[in-house]
């Protein structure tokens, strides 16, 4: 899969994001990494110049409440609704259920393994091959766990 | 979920000016559809050179000067694929200004996918696909550090090879044979401390190894000096007819590996000098 592993925002801390990009390497995916404090509007741009079937978007500064959102309407304002997006970094528990409902299928925490991600990705991929909603403008309820 | 598009009408789309379904086109090309493209003369420059001296922040600063002058710049930025996992960390576009905002600039990430030839069969009717959808300036980085690399920059017009100061690369670069490939040479971070002297002595080492009169040029992608120079060098080159030759070789060679890869019987043949039931020779005249 071509995943983007991607930093929104204003947050210089990028060794989460870096160690699931190699991860992701490592489990067989093409992994592009944009850098750091890429705004919204870039990030969508990356996806779509890099046909990618997913983004992951690494944020510890706080304002994933502004970030996340901006980023999924992008990508279903530019008819990328079928890219898989999912989140990782600080994202508190109580503040999940919003990212979710704007389409992210995925938030793994401090402590999450990256195998986790990689099954998190191979049950997306199932969900394609079998026709079922996964993308970020697809309408779906599912969520990864 | 929204419908699929065929081939055909992806491509129809981004020859209207899609910059999502040239996109897909793109993947279509990679993972081998083909189309017939209007002949065409598409203009473009390859780029390689070792690991660290700075090729993607150079093509960076070369993207920027171009959409000052209206071109449309497109980069096709090629990376190892893991001869272990089959993944790839594609990074390149991090370091080229512009590279995700400018709608005059279109950067795309290829890893190699460990077929020999395999990618460079598809950069012909990638760079043709760009050309057709507008692009009129088509970059192909690679790293210069092995065969195959050299024969996806072997795919461009024009060459430029690029080296940083204190490293002694570009000698070792002609071992694998990119320096005779090269048009133009760039050595890189002239902001460091000598670099004027490894500029001077690639231009010694060119002239005593092959006299030959390939431009040497210092630059710097941080802080911009030398980099006019080395664009209007690269705007004014025109390909030698020897190297002209070079480039259909390596050209000719990267068809044959994929025409060789793509054979049915390959597995066959493998198993069977596996097990030493057959010699290379019959190996090869089998698979004729």
């Amino acid at each position: 899969m071509r995943i983007v592993i991607a930093k929104p925002g204003l947050d210089g801390h990028d060794r989460g994001a870096k160690v699931v990009a190699r991860a992701l390497r490592d489990g067989g995916h093409e992994v592009v990494y944009t850098g750091l404090r890429k705004t919204p509007e870039e990030i969508v741009r990356i996806v779509m110049d890099e046909d990618a079937a997913a983004l992951g978007l690494s944020t510890l500064s706080g304002a994933h409440d502004v970030l996340v959102p901006a980023v999924c309407d992008g990508l279903r304002e530019e008819g990328l609704s079928e890219v898989i997006v999912f989140a990782g970094g600080i994202i508190p528990s109580d503040e999940r259920d919003s990212l979710h409902n704007q389409g992210v299928r995925a938030i793994f925490g401090p402590g999450a393994r990256t195998s986790e991600i990689l099954e998190f990705l191979e049950a997306a991929s199932g969900r394609i091959e079998s026709g079922e909603p996964v993308g970020v403008g697809e309408n779906s309820g599912w969520r990864w766990r | 979920m929204a419908m699929a598009l065929s081939d055909s009408e992806t491509m129809s789309s981004a020859l209207s000016g899609s910059r999502r379904d040239l996109s897909r086109a793109l993947t279509a090309i990679e993972n081998g559809a083909n189309f017939d493209f209007a002949a065409a003369d598409p203009w473009t420059l390859g780029v390689t050179g070792p690991p660290g001296v700075g090729k993607s922040s150079l093509i960076g600063s070369l993207i920027s000067k171009w959409a000052d002058r209206g071109e449309r710049v497109a980069v096709l930025a090629v990376d190892p694929s893991s001869p272990n996992s089959g993944g790839a960390l594609l990074a390149d576009r991090m370091r080229m200004q512009e590279a995700d905002s400018a709608d005059s600039v279109f950067v795309r990430s290829l890893a190699t996918r460990n077929h020999p030839g395999g990618l460079a069969s598809r950069i012909s009717p990638m760079i043709d696909c760009l050309h057709a959808c507008g692009w009129s300036r088509i970059v192909i980085e690679t790293v210069g550090s092995g065969q195959s690399e050299i024969r996806i920059v072997a795919f461009a017009d024009r060459v430029l090879l690029v080296d940083g100061p204190d490293r002694g690369d570009v000698i070792q670069a002609e071992k694998a044979g990119i320096l005779e490939l090269a048009d133009i040479i760039a050595i890189n971070k002239s902001d460091l401390p000598n670099s004027e002297q490894a500029a001077d002595s690639v231009r010694t080492a060119m002239r005593l190894v092959n006299g030959s009169d390939t431009p040497v040029h210092l630059v710097s992608a941080h802080d911009g000096s030398g980099v006019d120079d080395l664009l209007e060098e690269i705007e004014s080159c025109s390909f030698s007819v020897g190297r002209n030759r070079l480039r259909a070789r390596e050209q000719l060679l990267s068809a044959w590996d994929s025409r060789l890869l793509d054979h049915p019987g390959l597995n066959e043949v493998l198993d069977s000098l596996e097990t030493g039931s057959i010699t290379l020779d019959e190996a090869v005249e089998s698979l004729r």
